[in-house]
């Protein structure tokens, strides 16, 4: 039998405010462990939580920028259940009137085509603290430091169909929320992690099968691995005659297996009822509306820009619009050599993005900014160098030895495009190598590498290839 | 001469600021009644005697700069459900036996600053939860007027302390009737103001969308007194509400125009005792001399308000008080095996009787399969409750009527049955759901046991409620007696 993939993912995004959503403790990472825990976040005895207005405001951005619609009213309500990382007993949640719902988001697909994945919800929640299990001899040790760090709870419609699939809208969730500053989408400190329900059916069929969630996938080749996991698992389970029982598991990368954590039997009754402590969100559509205004220009309608203003393959179009530093870069330089767009977004694209990676700097902090970047690729354009020369230009650039000007100019390395000096060059050349000559006069071209290999040695790669090219084909033919 | 314990606020805030006696004589006369009276009675969960002087010679100094403020000097005591710092907030529970606060309820912190003296802590029942005072882990507290009957609940600590001239006034809370109750029950003036009209913050919470601080004093000028100290938005409590405080204390003589009382006929039921009608329909009467027209009014679904908030107090109270786990503050079970033991035991450990059977029954109408008949219908029908009061208050100022059925009964008469104490509640709860105003004030006597009358007015009314209740006190003498034991 043939079977369908039926998977759905609830994203978590810590959302990236100062304070936390409902008191002012800081939400910075990597803090000893309860130094960021204040009395609301500790849950004591008569303490009440205040919610951060910005959160809401971020939310918005996000609702907004995948379509969805914006609830004038939306309700925090407490989802009741006892673990001791969660001080309150309950995790103060949006339940039944989420802030944001109804809105969608395409994702590229392998062969080139695009498919929209339906986004059901999106809802703010407070963050547990954590349970650490280790160093304690046998005890627990908790840490609330994360207890109350705002959480928007992306939860897309069942429309991914392939692990390929969940990946690539988790990467647009990801790259989304990183756009719209919210989310700075780093996985290993969980400020991005999701949950895949997964499924099973046969081909045709329409109706879901029973699903099981997996827990907590912090990176995008967990979730890869675990979904596929998964699925083997379940296919095999029904393919041997047994059913899948709707259940929690958890993903373990160690084993790469997944096994289960509880069962719908053992599940909690979270007793979800509004949080008689806050009041109903009440949004104005001047409040949206004031926020739309400010949004920045979305992914796709950046990519689509970038194709039809630049130029661009829509494949270096979406690398470039990867990130909003990165694109804003591109855009930064791209103004300055507007006629060079293709060979700065390859420079963009290739010896940057590598000196960034390889020195693992971000792009804000590029030892070689827009700037420079564009006059480098000025100077190929024009051919004052080639774009060998380039490359060594850009990395006296990104040792600090100043623009391209300069660094060409310290170094010597304007490019030799007086033809009477390369002429005279070519003619040493070819006198010195009276055999090669022979042999290519006798119909051995592929030898026309090795003069102008020759050529460049010795103008130290000055030279035009181009031109030297010509130059020797008139001498030997 | 009034002795200094039978005196209102008022009258000692005047000696206070004619010299005739200072803040720390008036705190060390409070204590050495508490001292000599208190076994007895039972009010205090915690005296804090050092904490008080420090407080009264602070303001003693103050006043000399010539910074006193109205309250300034006057000691008070609060209700062991407000958490004031570095001392022991206990909310009537084993749980919280040596729980000590690190930090100050908003209504603590506001009487602080205009220099109040905070004699101790008083006895409650455990989380609030209780109408006689007998559900605190610390004991019952006994009435002045009569110690073999109850004082009344929840605030029953505060109530019997004022009563007992142990402290000239105190801070309390009201869910359900927690203030008005015990008041009425005691001969004191109970003020429960607008829900959101004074911050929670500090305050342990028992049902979020009802509780709210007030105050037990010997007068309605007291409870004005005390009102403007506490009442005010909060940022820390967003179900505080941004309403202008106006001068509750100048409102009190203001406004003598003609009022138009309502008299709910739903609260002259079968289950009114007949010599409480009586005496809440002399005090009527009185003011009907007074030139103001009674108007019956019709309340159609307040009969449904007991079941109504014992669906939706205990819902929200299961939920307030998961935090009690054991892994923070709080009774920890001794050698836990694992965590569930751990919360087990010390949950059961450490709460009560009735708190126990309020979280389950809490827990019970949210689950699954039982929150629509239980808590969104109970949600319903107290929108329904509150749009009786709308609708009343678009005819009449003020509704009147009784506080409790009858006046106060004896210790353990009702411990057995947890509905017939629920029902001792029946005139005060529909207040709270509809998170209006109320107030008891004292209008007679049965068999010498106070009797209490409920003015209800329209939301932020308080001015009127107090005006009210300032008018009637001004022609009568209720609220001057005291129990002749502790005269």
């Amino acid at each position: 039998m043939r079977w369908e993939t039926v998977i759905g993912l609830e994203i978590h995004a810590q959302l990236s405010t100062r304070s936390k959503i409902f008191s002012g403790s800081a939400t910075t990472y990597g803090a000893a462990p309860n130094t960021q825990a204040s009395l609301v976040d500790l849950g004591y005895p008569g303490v009440l939580p205040v919610l951060n207005a910005e959160v809401v405001r971020m939310a918005i951005r996000f609702g907004l920028a995948t379509g969805c619609s914006i609830a004038p009213r939306s309700v925090f309500a407490r989802k009741n259940y006892f673990y001791p990382d969660l001080p309150k007993g309950y995790q103060i949640s949006q339940y039944e009137l989420p802030i944001v719902h109804g809105g969608s988001l395409d994702i590229d697909l392998p062969e080139g085509s695009r498919k929209r994945i339906g986004i059901t919800r999106a809802h703010l929640e407070e963050d547990a603290g954590k349970s650490l299990h280790e160093d304690f001899h046998g005890m627990t040790g908790i840490d609330l430091n994360r207890a109350g760090t705002p959480l928007l709870e992306i939860v897309s419609e069942p429309d991914l169909r392939s692990p390929e699939e969940a990946v690539a809208y988790m990467r647009r969730i990801h790259q989304l929320v990183r756009w719209l500053g919210i989310c700075d989408g780093n996985m290993q400190e969980g400020s991005f992690r999701c949950d895949a329900n997964v499924s099973i059916r046969p081909h045709g069929e329409t109706r879901l099968g029973t699903r099981t969630e997996l827990k907590n996938l912090n990176s995008f080749r967990f979730i890869d691995r675990a979904i596929r996991h998964e699925v083997e698992r379940q296919i095999e389970l029904v393919e041997d005659g047994g059913q899948v029982v709707q259940e929690t598991r958890l993903y373990d990368p160690e084993r790469d297996v997944t096994r289960p954590m509880r069962s719908k039997e053992e599940a909690n009754d979270y007793r979800y009822f509004p949080d008689p402590d806050l009041l109903p969100v009440i949004i104005e559509p001047a409040t949206i509306e004031a926020i739309r205004a400010g949004l920045p220009e979305l992914p796709t309608a950046r990519r689509e820009r970038f194709v039809h203003a630049y130029g661009l393959s829509d494949y270096d179009a979406g690398v470039l619009t990867a990130s909003r530093e990165l694109a804003d870069y591109y855009e930064a330089a791209v103004a300055a050599v507007p006629a060079a767009a293709k060979l700065l977004a390859n420079w963009t694209m290739g010896e940057l993005t590598a000196a960034l990676k390889r020195d693992a700097v971000e792009i804000a902090d590029s030892r070689v900014d827009a700037r420079a970047l564009a006059g480098l690729v000025a100077r190929i354009h024009d051919e004052t160098i080639s774009g060998k020369i380039a490359k060594e230009v850009f990395e006296a650039m990104w040792a600090g030895e100043g623009d391209a000007d300069s660094v060409i100019e310290a170094r010597g390395l304007k490019q030799i495009t007086d033809t009477g000096a390369l002429e005279a060059i070519v003619a040493e050349v070819v006198a010195a190598h009276p055999g090669q000559a022979a042999e290519y006069r006798a119909g051995k071209h592929k030898l026309m590498g090795f003069f102008v290999g020759q050529v460049m040695k010795r103008t130290q790669g000055k030279a035009n290839p181009a031109q030297v090219n010509a130059l020797i084909k008139a001498v030997l033919e | 001469m009034t002795a200094l314990h039978a005196d209102t606020l008022a009258g000692l805030a005047a000696r206070l600021a004619s010299g005739e006696c200072s803040s720390v004589e008036l705190t060390r006369h409070f204590l050495a009644r508490i001292a000599v009276h208190d076994a007895g009675l039972n009010c205090f969960v915690s005296v804090l005697e050092a904490r008080a002087l420090a407080q009264a010679e602070a303001a003693d100094r103050r006043r000399a700069r010539g910074e006193a403020g109205p309250l300034t000097g006057l000691p008070i005591a609060h209700k062991d459900i407000f958490c004031a710092r570095d001392t022991r907030t206990t909310c009537g529970s084993r749980m919280l036996e040596r729980f000590v606060s690190p930090y100050d309820a908003a209504v603590v912190e506001r009487l602080d600053a205009a220099g109040v003296v905070t004699l101790g802590k008083t006895n409650m029942d455990e989380f609030a939860m209780g109408s006689s005072n007998e559900t605190s882990y610390f004991g019952p507290v006994r009435n002045p007027w009569d110690p073999t009957r109850v004082p009344g609940g929840s605030s029953g600590g505060s109530a019997a302390a004022v009563a007992a001239g142990l402290a000239p006034a105190a801070t309390g809370t009201d869910t359900g009737g927690s203030i008005r109750q015990p008041a009425a029950l005691t001969g004191l003036t109970g003020l429960k103001p607008t829900y959101g009209r004074v911050s929670r913050w500090g305050m342990v919470a028992f049902a979020s969308s009802l509780d709210q601080a007030g105050t037990l004093t010997r007068s309605a000028e007291d409870a004005a007194l005390l009102l403007a100290a506490i009442a005010g938005a909060d940022r820390r409590d967003s179900t505080s509400v941004e309403a202008e405080v106006p001068d509750y204390h100048a409102a009190l003589d203001a406004g003598r125009g003609r009022l138009r009382i309502g008299v709910p006929r739903a609260f002259f039921d079968d289950g009114l005792e007949e010599a409480v009608a009586v005496a809440v329909r002399e005090a009527l009467a009185e003011y009907e001399r007074q030139g103001a027209e009674l108007v019956e009014v019709e309340l159609p679904n307040l009969h449904l308000s007991v079941p109504t908030y014992y669906v939706v107090a205990p819902a929200e109270a299961s939920s307030n008080l998961s935090r009690f786990d054991g892994v923070r503050f709080g009774h920890r079970c001794e050698a836990p095996q694992d965590l569930l033991d751990l919360y087990e035991r010390s949950r059961g450990e450490g709460f009560g009787a009735e708190v126990k059977r309020r979280i389950m029954t809490g827990t019970y109408v949210l689950s699954a399969g039982y929150y629509d008949a239980y808590y969104l219908k109970a949600q319903q029908v107290r929108q329904l409750i509150t749009a009786d009061f709308a609708r009343a208050f678009e005819r009449v100022d003020l509704l009147m009527g009784p506080t409790t059925p009858t006046p106060a009964f004896a210790l353990g008469a009702k411990t057995a049955d947890p509905v017939q104490m629920y029902l001792n509640d029946i005139y005060t709860i529909g207040v709270n759901l509809a998170g209006l105003p109320g107030i008891s004030i004292p209008c007679g006597e049965v068999a010498g046991l106070p009797v209490g009358l409920q003015i209800i007015a329209p939301h932020f009314g308080e001015a009127a409620l107090l005006g009210a209740a300032h008018r009637y006190q001004q022609a009568t003498d209720w609220h001057r007696r005291l129990p002749a034991a502790y005269a």
